[in-house]
């Protein structure tokens, strides 16, 4: 940068915060204190906005708080339109496939969800009137096949699952050709739980996405990442890492009922621009809802001190 | 583990260290950045901002700006507070007593059954006789996991498949591990939010019943703020005496172990680091402070060596480096050993500044490349193997296309194997000049 430049980009900033200023004086804009502001971004920060994000909120709060005149609403809500502006551009259904059945994967780190969340994505269609079928492509973790079998014996959904230690791709296969003969609507796969940072098993799950769409063009339709609303900013590395592996096309977030706020989401919103589908809030079949940034940007903001 | 902190807050130790002297508008500039990785590293806000007061406090002070390296008396602060926050030295469990039970609680998915499982494997280690008592009665198939678990392990697991009292499961539990001399209990409950009060109230009657001497919180290390709601008032309903941090295995910056230890006051017992039953260790405040300021875990790495390694083998291959009379043979069995001590990934970050290598190399590769040259080396006869310069055109092509890959790349390897003896013979005479000298290795930062 010249020297120039530099000094224009310097007096641009000055100019800038001076008609910011001239605005605030002539509208009778209050000026935004200290402890506002420290206990807005304590909300933030504390909701696992991230540092970054936490502090382009707050900017921007900043800054249409002060040229909005004195009867204007105040600094929470001007803060909770800014999240939910952020997260607005969302298409909470799932997708279809133009015909035939519909191949939904879910994936996700260890621990989240995944397979309460394929039970619950199925009892939602068969709610519809539709029917699905449920992959068990975990063939790794002990017991996780019984789970999803469980499941399916609780909600009457057929599960196709293979033995353990069996090729996952290999199962999602067959489940595809047994979701065809059944004339089902959705095939819901549940994929293993594996860590993003483990290359080998990203593999294997590309491994299955490859199968599924050589078996079944277009296949999967839709792939869900599940995240564990008590993450903290790791969700955005495991976002990153999973959509680079698998192309994700939506977000699951789980275990909402307790008390924490989900806030990274914004955060890999803004990253990755992928919308969130659903919420998981609580253990029951019909605990999981369609996402609503209003809401859940007020949630982002209740009990907060 | 840890990278992301590790690497931004080596970054403010790059600044601090090219300073020659510390003006107290440096050391907030300094402090302010590490406050801000701390968060990003999902340090709770409040311990974050306690932290870096704690630090400015005394950075801010005589000793500091009068200190001839003043950067490094800052390292060390943030140092010493970092063990401090993580606790001061590693605590096992009490298992004093003939008979006594453990108790598993935590968010779901944490990793309760998977940790039972590990725990379990550890004491059996131990030479106690470990009973799995399976009382998550909610999630589906959660017994099955146990009991395959169990099995893997060849343990006892008390399964009472559709029993729904889980006070009823643990009295029978503590009945049948009398009747089977089983000496330690471990109860792996269910997963509960921390405010779900009928469900904790459950543990509490669990509790009542079979008295445990341990009640340990297994908490994923990726858990954000939350963490301190969590262990709070798990801490309030049940007075818990430890935590289990797990999923270390990932990139989670690890806040939530930073945390605990400061918002509930009690230790971090052991932490989860895979996802097989032997991938459990106990926590080190110490090593991992260090590891978290990119200063490298050595001493876990040493241990791991300890493990695989065989202490007259390392010593003899020593011996022949320093002498650079480092063989092909040599280089072989060491390849072996740096393989059988697990994946290439899991050792580099343990080494000083690994965290930042990780990050840029792309390990399957070299790991690849390592069992290329191990085939190359296996291709060789062992005079080739001794004596690598008889190695003539004729010799380098039947080993080539033994080991089915070109012979430049074989050219590669031999070169960059003499570049190594070379390397080799100048270390061991840098040793022998700083023994003349009479002084200990230059201060290593990796140990205190």
């Amino acid at each position: 940068m010249g020297l120039f430049q530099k000094l224009k980009a310097g007096l641009q900033k000055t100019h800038s915060k001076l008609v910011h200023e001239i605005k605030r004086i002539v509208t009778g804009s209050p000026r935004l204190t200290g402890t506002t502001l420290a206990e807005l971004e304590a909300a933030l920060i504390g909701a696992d906005l991230g540092f970054a994000m936490t502090t382009q909120i707050v900017a921007a709060v900043k800054h249409a708080y002060e040229t909005q005149g004195g009867a204007g609403p105040d600094v929470f809500a001007i803060a909770e339109a800014e999240v939910a502006r952020s997260l607005a551009a969302n298409e909470p259904a799932l997708k279809r496939a133009a015909n035939g059945v519909t191949v939904v994967s879910v994936v996700g780190v260890n621990g989240t969800g995944k397979t309460t969340t394929c039970a619950k994505l199925a009892h939602l269609i068969q709610d519809r009137g539709e029917t699905a079928v449920l992959a068990a492509c975990d063939t790794f973790r002990a017991a996780a096949i019984e789970q999803l079998q469980l499941w399916g014996e609780r909600l009457g959904v057929p599960v196709v699952a293979g033995a353990y230690h069996a090729d996952p791709a290999a199962v999602a296969h067959d489940a595809i050709t047994a979701a065809h003969s059944r004339g089902a609507q959705f095939l819901f796969v549940d994929t293993a739980g594996r860590l993003h940072t483990k290359s080998n098993l990203m593999k294997e799950l590309q491994k299955v996405h490859r199968v599924m769409g050589k078996k079944l063009p277009g296949a999967p339709h839709e792939v869900l990442l599940v995240l564990d609303a008590t993450t903290g900013m790791n969700a955005i590395n495991q976002a990153r890492e999973f959509h680079k592996a698998v192309t994700l096309t939506g977000l699951v977030v789980t275990k909402l009922d307790g008390t924490s706020k989900a806030g990274m989401v914004v955060a890999i919103q803004k990253e990755l621009g992928l919308p969130i589908k659903f919420i998981g809030v609580g253990e029951q079949p019909d605990d999981l809802q369609p996402f609503d940034a209003g809401q859940f940007a007020t949630a982002l903001f209740s009990e907060k001190g | 583990m840890f990278d992301s902190l590790s690497s931004k807050l080596q970054n403010v130790f790059r600044n601090l260290r090219g300073l020659g002297r510390i003006s107290e508008s440096n050391v907030a500039d300094s402090l302010r950045d590490v406050r801000m990785a701390l968060l990003d590293a999902d340090v709770n806000f409040k311990v974050a901002r306690d932290f870096v007061e704690r630090v400015k406090a005394k950075a801010i002070g005589q000793q500091v700006i009068q200190s001839i390296q003043p950067g490094q008396q800052i390292i060390k602060l943030i140092h010493d507070e970092l063990v401090e926050l993580l606790g001061a030295e590693n605590a096992g469990l009490d298992l004093a007593g003939a008979s006594v039970s453990l108790m598993m609680v935590g968010l779901h998915g944490s990793g309760k059954t998977t940790s039972s499982g590990k725990l379990a494997r550890l004491l059996q280690k131990q030479g106690r006789a470990p009973l799995l008592v399976a009382a998550d009665v909610y999630r589906p198939a959660a017994m099955d996991q146990l009991e395959t678990l169990g099995k893997q392990l060849d343990l006892p697991v008390f399964v009472k498949r559709g029993e729904t009292d889980v006070v009823r499961i643990g009295r029978e539990a503590l009945a049948f591990a009398e009747a089977n001399q089983r000496n330690v209990l471990i109860f792996d409950t269910a997963g509960r939010l921390q405010i779900d009060e009928p469900l904790v109230q459950e543990l509490v009657r669990l509790r009542e019943v079979v008295q445990p001497r341990e009640i340990l919180l297994v908490l994923d290390a990726a858990t954000g703020q939350e963490a301190v709601n969590v262990a709070t008032h798990f801490d309030q309903a049940l007075h818990i005496t430890g935590a289990i941090l797990t999923k270390l295995d990932g990139d989670a910056r690890g806040g939530a172990a930073l945390s605990f230890k400061s918002v509930v006051g009690k230790p971090i017992k052991f932490m989860g680091v895979g996802e097989k039953l032997e991938d459990f260790e106990p926590f080190h405040p110490e090593r991992m402070a260090q590891r978290i300021l990119g200063m490298g875990d050595v001493v876990s790495l040493v241990e791991k060596a300890a493990e695989t390694v065989d202490a007259e083998e390392a010593k003899r291959l020593e011996e022949k480096m320093r002498k650079g009379q480092f063989t092909l043979e040599d280089f072989l069995a060491q390849l072996r050993q740096m393989r059988s001590m697990g994946p290439l990934e899991n050792l580099v970050g343990m080494l000083p500044g690994g965290g930042d290598m990780l990050k840029n190399a792309d390990l399957s590769k070299s790991e690849k490349e390592f069992r290329r040259m191990e085939g190359l080396i296996c291709a060789m006869t062992p005079l080739e193997r001794r004596n690598p310069q008889i190695m003539n055109a004729r010799r380098r092509l039947r080993i080539a296309t033994g080991s089915g890959v070109k012979v430049s790349e074989l050219n590669n390897l031999l070169q960059r194997f003499g570049q190594m003896q070379q390397m080799m013979k100048k270390m061991g005479k840098f040793q022998k000049m700083l023994g003349r000298m009479g002084g200990a290795p230059p201060p290593g930062l990796f140990r205190r």
